[in-house]
């Protein structure tokens, strides 16, 4: 299939960064994906599903029918040093009949069975497809049953059709919204933090969370990961938020500025310069107490001394080599090439399903000459230009992943099936020997590589 | 205790579904194209269906999935898909070039009314179906059934729309493989070979989801039931269907069209199953049964005498789809084992029927499909009289580690494990796999819980 072009209509995502010109980078993302393109990407639910999960001690009910339930049932490693509701799956199963005549009395049903044998904080009603199409009114059900059971019930308007999966985000950002300013901000201190866009994967928030706390700062809760209701009821009482994750949480610091004056950073977790920096950042906001920044700081010195030498046997290893990044959203693309610079490797291709224009140009900006940057790429292109840029390791997720390894090059999830933390300076350190375990892994001996040819 | 909530009184529920025994269509109609060679599975819907169908593939094979979406949008479920569709179909086309589409359409698409007969017909009649190309497609609303009817669904319109009779006899036999994994299409296929018989086996994945590395990466495998193939079915003399529920749809459809005479077997796992297909196989293709096969069938035998203490009224529960969990009982049965709890998410009443007939021996079993068939009802079961064994997907786990009960993966999916797409659990060799892993299951246990003066050193 070697006379596989770039898809007709997708020139305009697609970019290669050349010299000596002056290039203006105008992709068109934030379109939804070409009819018959074998897009990587995923829809609205998707997106809200992976915002809310996380929350552990709440109901997860998807309304419609078996599958969107059965997808996504415990497949992202969101840890939960409690309550375990998230990683069940509870669906109303819709049928025929139901499609007909209407889903809300079995809606109601289960709702009610499930908090009488779940007892949880709170309930997140999802609606599929389906839902948007028959016309359920999930807000009236939903009313109705927080009425009779006292507990928060939230509606989640994620029918799979209407936008992309950043709509979907929208969408737990605003369920998320109804819940906050509803708990006692009493006790919360004038020093305080809400962690948003950190879904605890492989136990990430954790380790974030420590950083924090140990700068002295108390962090009200962490959206979502290793969420509590009760911790997201009163996040209107920190004095800051610090968001991780682009395109998943910016929309609810937004709301939260609007409605609470609370003012909002971007960070990121990834890499050492990243870490630091999203430590300094917040430590600079509360500037009327020195000792923080000079815990940070300590922080920071102490970690890198640790980590510094262990990175340098791995750069000896891995100077020269080149990486392909294709992943979700795009703020985790400049965290991942600074951190693949500090481990001596360049990146020939990067990509993103949800970049936004901004993130484009950012991204044109930091990269080499040569590299190409895709918005919302499909196997296709990224095998081609995998091959033709000579990359010897791909990061991306699940659907990536077997053909790195059919191409026989190497792989690091960076997506949810990560199975150790990669956030943080541990992270840091975790995510290099991934990428070392891999790319200097002797099974590529016995492998052709590179299209066969190497 | 990631189950703690699980009660162990048995309740009424209406209509909820807790941990399911299933999914939904769409994905077995996926799968069943992807046994087509040179095929590109197509999704009418939105995109996340898509995605889940390939991220859900991907993890069960650790394989590369192709399949393409329409990538629904608002304007596309007021106005119909028809403009999504023709537009994927040319991009497809002009971009992906694959032989073959097969559509599968999804909860969306049913329900505002996209009709794909009509629209793939339109396709044709635009001329947007280069020469030489072909487009099928199956209904697979994902309000009805689970993913076994999809997947029954799109391998009944592979016969529908491809099969051709030509007048003229042809040689051969079809052989309907109902939900198997590529390794066991593999293994009909040697079992045919050995027996001189020449076959069509359709769909076919291996060397499409078991594909070795090469350096490249192969969009259409090598693997698949290839057109011509396909084309052939509609002229051989018998079909075989595998599974009276995944696979039966097609052999009816097939005598329909070209009145192909057909006979439903359960699928070939263990010896009572094995013995009725290698039987048919040879009585309709009038050849006697090689030496070769006898002395696999003889070694099956003679591992579970040498080991038959082992079995012997250890209880079962057992849970997945009914063309696997029909045989299966049936084999535990002949292995002297008891499968006490048997759950499947898929409805149908034809498997219901099927299963009482295998119960009969089993009068003792719980047994119950479709709706309010799921893991949850199965943990309260097993809490009700627990359990020596539990086979099931990777979903049993949670299950086997809250009460400690030794666990196979065996079905769809199986995400945490690997094996299943390359040994068989088909024919007397996949027997002997299955047997393999029941004893290594139950007597590792043995060996764990022994007190140290009971802990034997030959078993």
């Amino acid at each position: 299939m070697e006379q596989i072009g770039i898809l007709e209509g997708r020139e305009k995502q697609i970019f290669e960064k050349k010299s000596g010109q002056n290039q203006e980078i105008d992709l068109s993302c934030d379109t939804t994906s070409l009819s018959g393109s074998v897009s990587q990407r995923a829809c609205v639910f998707c997106g809200s599903r992976v915002v809310l999960y996380p929350v552990a001690d709440a109901i997860h009910l998807v309304h419609g029918p078996i599958g969107c339930a059965a997808y996504t049932w415990d497949i992202r490693g969101a840890v939960s040093s409690g309550p375990e509701l998230h990683r069940l799956s509870f669906s109303t199963d819709l049928k025929e009949l139901d499609v007909i005549y209407g889903g809300e009395k079995k809606l109601y049903h289960s709702l009610i069975e499930l908090i009488e044998q779940y007892k949880p904080k709170a309930a997140f009603i999802y609606s599929t497809c389906i839902v948007g199409l028959i016309g359920d009114d999930i807000d009236a059900v939903c009313r109705k049953v927080a009425e009779e059971t006292g507990i928060p019930v939230l509606p989640v308007h994620s029918e799979g059709f209407k936008g992309t999966k950043k709509d979907g985000y929208k969408a737990a950002c605003s369920s998320l919204m109804k819940l906050i300013g509803t708990g006692s901000t009493e006790t919360i201190s004038k020093y305080s933090i809400n962690i948003l866009g950190e879904f605890n994967l492989a136990g990430e928030a954790w380790i974030i969370r420590e950083y924090y706390e140990k700068m002295g700062i108390e962090v009200v809760s962490t959206l979502t990961g290793d969420g509590r209701i009760d911790a997201v009821r009163r996040a209107h009482g920190a004095s800051l938020n610090v968001v991780q994750c682009s395109g998943s949480m910016t929309s609810l610091a937004k709301d939260m500025e609007e409605k609470y004056g609370i003012p909002f950073i971007r960070v990121s977790y990834f890499g050492i310069e990243d870490m630091s920096k999203s430590l300094y950042d917040v430590a600079k906001y509360f500037s009327d107490r020195p000792d923080i920044m000079e815990k940070a700081k300590e922080i920071v010195s102490e970690e890198v001394k640790k980590l510094y030498p262990e990175l340098q046997k791995f750069r000896k290893a891995l100077t020269g080599k080149k990486a392909a990044i294709y992943v979700g959203g795009a703020f985790k693309t400049f965290s991942l090439i600074k951190a693949l610079r500090s481990i001596g490797m360049s990146v020939v291709l990067a990509g993103s399903q949800t970049g936004n224009t901004e993130d484009y140009a950012r991204l044109q900006e930091m990269c080499d000459e040569g590299t190409v940057i895709v918005d919302d790429s499909n196997p296709v292109e990224l095998s081609k230009f995998i091959l033709e840029k000579e990359a010897d390791l791909l990061i991306g997720g699940v659907k990536e992943r077997p053909i790195a390894f059919k191409l026989g090059v190497a792989f690091c999830d960076h997506n949810h099936e990560r199975k150790i933390p990669l956030a943080g300076f541990i992270g840091m350190y975790n995510f290099a020997l991934e990428v070392y375990q891999s790319v200097m892994s002797p099974v590529w001996q016995f492998a052709p590589r590179k299209g066969g040819n190497a | 205790m990631l189950l703690r909530h699980t009660t162990k009184e048995v309740k009424e529920r209406e209509g909820l579904t807790i941990n399911p025994a299933k999914t939904c269509q769409p994905i077995g109609a996926m799968y069943a194209a992807l046994g087509i060679h040179g095929c590109l599975p197509h999704s009418h819907g939105s995109q996340g269906c898509c995605s889940y169908h390939r991220s859900t593939l991907t993890r069960h094979y650790k394989e590369p999935v192709m399949a393409a979406t329409s990538s629904f949008t608002e304007g596309a479920s007021v106005f119909g898909g028809q403009a999504n569709l023709l537009t994927a179909i040319e991009t497809i086309f002009s971009v992906y070039n694959p032989d073959i589409i097969a559509v599968h359409s999804t909860c969306l698409s049913e329900t505002i009314g996209d009709d794909l007969q009509q629209i793939t017909k339109k396709a044709k009649d635009d001329g947007k179906i280069p020469e030489g190309k072909h487009i099928i497609y199956a209904s697979t609303p994902s309000f009805v059934g689970s993913h076994v009817t999809g997947y029954a669904n799109m391998v009944a319109g592979i016969a529908d729309q491809f099969a051709v009779s030509t007048g003229e006899k042809k040689n051969q036999i079809n052989i309907i493989a109902g939900w198997m994994e590529p390794s066991d299409m593999r293994e009909i296929k040697r079992l045919s070979t050995e027996l001189g018989v020449k076959i069509v086996l359709f769909p076919d994945t291996s060397d499409v989801l078991d594909a070795p590395q090469t350096g490249k990466h192969e969009f259409y495998p090598k693997g698949g039931t290839t057109v011509e193939e396909l084309k052939s079915i509609g002229d051989s003399t018998h079909s075989l269907a595998l599974g009276c529920i995944s696979a039966e749809p097609a052999a009816i459809a097939l005598e329909k069209r070209c009145k192909v005479p057909f006979e439903t077997l359960d699928m070939p796992i263990g010896i009572s199953a094995t013995d009725r297909f290698i039987m048919a196989l040879s009585q309709a293709a009038g050849v006697t049964v090689p030496d070769e096969i006898t002395a696999d069938r003889g070694r099956l035998v003679d591992i579970i005498a040498d080991m038959e203490q082992y079995f012997f009224g250890k209880k079962v529960a057992l849970f997945g789809d009914p063309d696997q969990l029909i045989p299966l009982t049936e084999f535990l049965l002949d292995l002297n084992m008891k499968p006490v709890h048997i759950v499947s998410g898929t409805p149908g009443q034809r498997f219901e029927k099927r299963m009482k007939e295998i119960l009969v021996r089993a009068p003792y079993a719980n047994f119950k499909n479709g709706l309010g068939a799921d893991m949850f009802l199965l943990h309260q079961w097993i809490k009700n009289e627990p359990v020596d064994l539990l086979i099931g997907n990777t979903y049993g786990k949670y299950i086997a580690r809250d009460e400690d009960i030794p666990f196979i993966r065996y079905g769809f999916p199986i995400i945490d494990r690997i094996g299943h797409s390359y040994f068989p659990s088909v024919g007397y060799t996949g027997g002997m796999r299955l047997v393999e892993k029941i004893l290594g299951a139950l007597m590792d246990r043995q060996d764990r819980d022994a007190l140290e003066e009971k802990f034997e050193l030959v078993m």
